[in-house]
């Protein structure tokens, strides 16, 4: 049987080379579809892949909590519509819930930024020291805001590239200089490494940080001492964010004496959410190309079908002569069941080549990012094989149901 | 010499529509082990039934057919495949060679679907090629060889199987007169010197000439059957192959 296989398969792949240009206007469905199947999967794969390194970006399992949506007399304020959040919340969460393994605050509002005969007006983030850590912010140069910086309300300032690149020279070194925040002189202790975009589209580079404690009393100003713009808490593993927000949640509304029926005076936010809607879309994206691509393989089949037909029609006789010298049925099925499957293989096999063709074309010519995934092309591969010998069934089935004697007589 | 085949009131109808066509109306025969036969007729006697029948390719409607000791008139398609493959060897009246195949491809199929192993396979093909003196010519293609050359690649593929009768249907219908000379010599010389039953279907006197035995059919039946001497008896030993 083994040599039976092996010998067909050679016959299958001669009896392809020998109608080039049929086998290949038959292959083109396949060609085609797997080749859109590879392409679009690795569209889909980098485009989601660009969408986790942006919700990365601003930090992994970061928990941001805002205050607001208190209400007064029937009047709901919106988020950050009242200062309901305080250091001292902040210090709470971090001791009584474990799971967290770092807690921050921060305010933020724009202000004027100068530096010698230059002027930009960026926001301006008084931070906690653990901000830092929980947004993965690292230094292109110079270091990090510490917790002496915070006690002693030092004015040093981080910022970020697109500050850098408005309020210095090309080439000028900012780490050393001293900027000037609403008139206050800054001395620049570090340089933060690019982000880019966010995942809503706004420019994370567009940034300067300075002690919480500074911000407070020399920049930004308060309403009482302590109060903050919003807090920050993160967790070693994502699997812990749910457990978190609800422990946060519980612990808040403690802290600030809320009562069963009143609704909470802060909103809590995390990665998960926001990277979820980006999730959904290029889910419906991938539903969408599969379903072209299942067309295009579906008529891909047809076309072997149909070519498969032809091919044992014209070739009852030599069926009748196999039949005779003692094929069974079986061996005939099997033959032109190989048949297809060859064709449908080395279509999936063109395909893939051409899926992963245009997906560099599409990585050099538009800029998309795109990743081939092997388990996608393995995939195609069984796929193709599995329409071959689908859309080989009828065909093959018809051939070795020929009487042997009218195949003989076949004209 | 024994008995190879035992026909005992073989019929045949076909079904066209309502109407029942009787192709052959009950029919008896023997043949022995290492008989030459040629079997004539006009076309509709029923002599190409017969032969269908004779080379498990149809089962008769009643009747009993042993070949070789085992009933096969009542055999299945699986069965009946399996027969033809190791005890029946077909040479055509077209020759039926599979295009664009070699010739020790075309000879090697029944062993092929035997499931021999491929070195074997090979062995055996071009051991009948050289049988009827085409070796050296395997890996020419149909369309390389001439007519007589075509159907001695049939000759040899027919032979492959070591079968115990080779049916021959008109073998030299489609050859001109000096090659049509050339296979039936080829197939004397297989009857003589190898001792393979032969029966042969033919129109031709000077064909059926070759053979030992003669039978007639006529509208589905037998109705001559007689010993003759063949007249070409000492030609075959002007050999074909040469040692």
């Amino acid at each position: 049987m083994n040599a039976f296989i092996l010998l067909t398969v050679l016959t299958a792949f001669r009896i392809l080379g020998r109608n080039r240009l049929r086998a290949g206007l038959t292959m083109l469905g396949i060609i085609i579809g797997v080749g859109a199947v590879i392409a679009l999967v690795s569209i889909g794969h980098g485009a989601r892949a660009a969408v986790s390194a942006q919700v990365a970006s601003m930090g992994t399992n970061v928990i941001i909590v805002l205050p607001g949506a208190t209400t007064v007399g029937g009047v709901r304020g919106g988020q950050g519509g009242a200062v309901t959040l305080t250091v001292s919340d902040g210090l709470d969460l971090k001791k009584k819930i474990p799971l967290l393994s770092e807690t921050a605050w921060a305010k933020r509002d724009v202000m004027q930024i100068v530096y010698g005969n230059r002027n930009w007006n960026g926001p301006v983030n008084g931070i906690s020291p653990g901000y830092l850590t929980i947004r993965d912010w690292s230094y292109g140069s110079g270091g990090p805001i510490t917790q002496a910086d915070l006690d002693s309300a030092a004015r040093v300032a981080l910022v970020g590239q697109t500050v850098v690149e408005n309020l210095f020279e090309a080439g000028e070194e900012p780490v050393g200089s001293t900027i000037r925040i609403k008139n206050v002189p800054f001395r620049v202790i570090g340089v933060l490494a690019p982000k880019g975009q966010s995942a809503q589209g706004s420019d994370q580079d567009d940034i300067i940080f300075i002690p919480f404690s500074t911000a407070e009393r020399k920049v930004l100003g308060t309403l009482f001492l302590g109060s903050v713009g919003a807090l920050f808490a993160t967790t070693d593993r994502p699997e812990d964010l749910p457990e978190a927000v609800e422990a946060i949640r519980e612990a808040l509304r403690a802290r600030h004496r809320l009562q069963t029926d009143q609704p909470d005076d802060f909103t809590i936010r995390t990665q998960v959410d926001i990277g979820k809607v980006q999730e959904g879309t290029s889910q419906t994206l991938t539903i969408m190309m599969f379903a072209v691509a299942s067309i295009s393989l579906l008529v891909g089949g047809i076309g072997i079908m149909n070519i498969l037909l032809v091919s044992v029609t014209e070739r009852t006789r030599e069926i009748g002569v196999r039949m005779a010298v003692g094929a069974k049925r079986r061996h005939i099925l099997i033959q032109f069941l190989i048949e297809a499957m060859t064709l449908s293989l080395v279509g999936g096999l063109f395909g893939i080549i051409l899926g992963i063709l245009g997906a560099r074309a599409t990585t050099v010519i538009a800029g998309w990012p795109t990743i081939i995934s092997p388990e996608s092309i393995l995939a195609a591969f069984f796929f193709s094989l599995a329409i071959g010998l689908f859309f080989g069934l009828y065909p093959a089935n018809k051939a070795s149901r020929l009487n042997p004697i009218e195949a003989l007589r076949w004209e | 010499m024994g008995t190879l085949i035992v026909c005992k009131d073989l019929s045949k109808i076909y079904r066209l529509g309502d109407v029942e066509v009787p192709a052959l109306r009950g029919v008896n025969l023997e043949i022995q082990r290492g008989e030459f036969v040629a079997v004539m007729g006009a076309s509709g006697s029923g002599k190409s039934t017969l032969m269908n029948i004779l080379g498990c390719l149809d089962t008769p409607t009643t009747g009993s057919y042993w070949l070789d000791g085992s009933d096969v008139a009542r055999a299945g398609q699986d069965e009946l495949a399996e027969i033809r493959n190791r005890r029946i060897g077909f040479v055509f009246q077209n020759f039926n060679l599979i295009p664009r195949t070699s010739a020790l491809e075309n000879a090697q199929l029944p062993l092929f679907y035997r499931g021999m192993p491929l070195r074997e396979q090979r062995a055996g093909a071009a051991a009948a090629l050289a049988r009827v003196g085409l070796s050296g010519r395997g890996d020419h293609y149909p369309a390389q060889l001439s007519g007589g050359q075509q159907q001695r690649v049939a000759i040899a593929r027919a032979l492959v199987s070591s079968p115990s009768i080779l049916l021959a249907d008109e073998p030299t219908g489609n050859l001109d007169t000096e090659s049509s000379q050339d296979i039936m010599e080829v197939l004397q010389r297989l009857n003589q010197e190898d001792g393979i039953t032969i029966i042969l279907v033919t129109h031709e006197t000077d064909i059926a000439a070759y053979a030992s035995r003669e039978i007639l059919m006529k509208d589905g039946q037998i109705v001559r059957d007689r010993a003759r001497a063949s007249a070409h008896s000492g030609r075959a030993s002007a050999g074909l192959v040469k040692p």
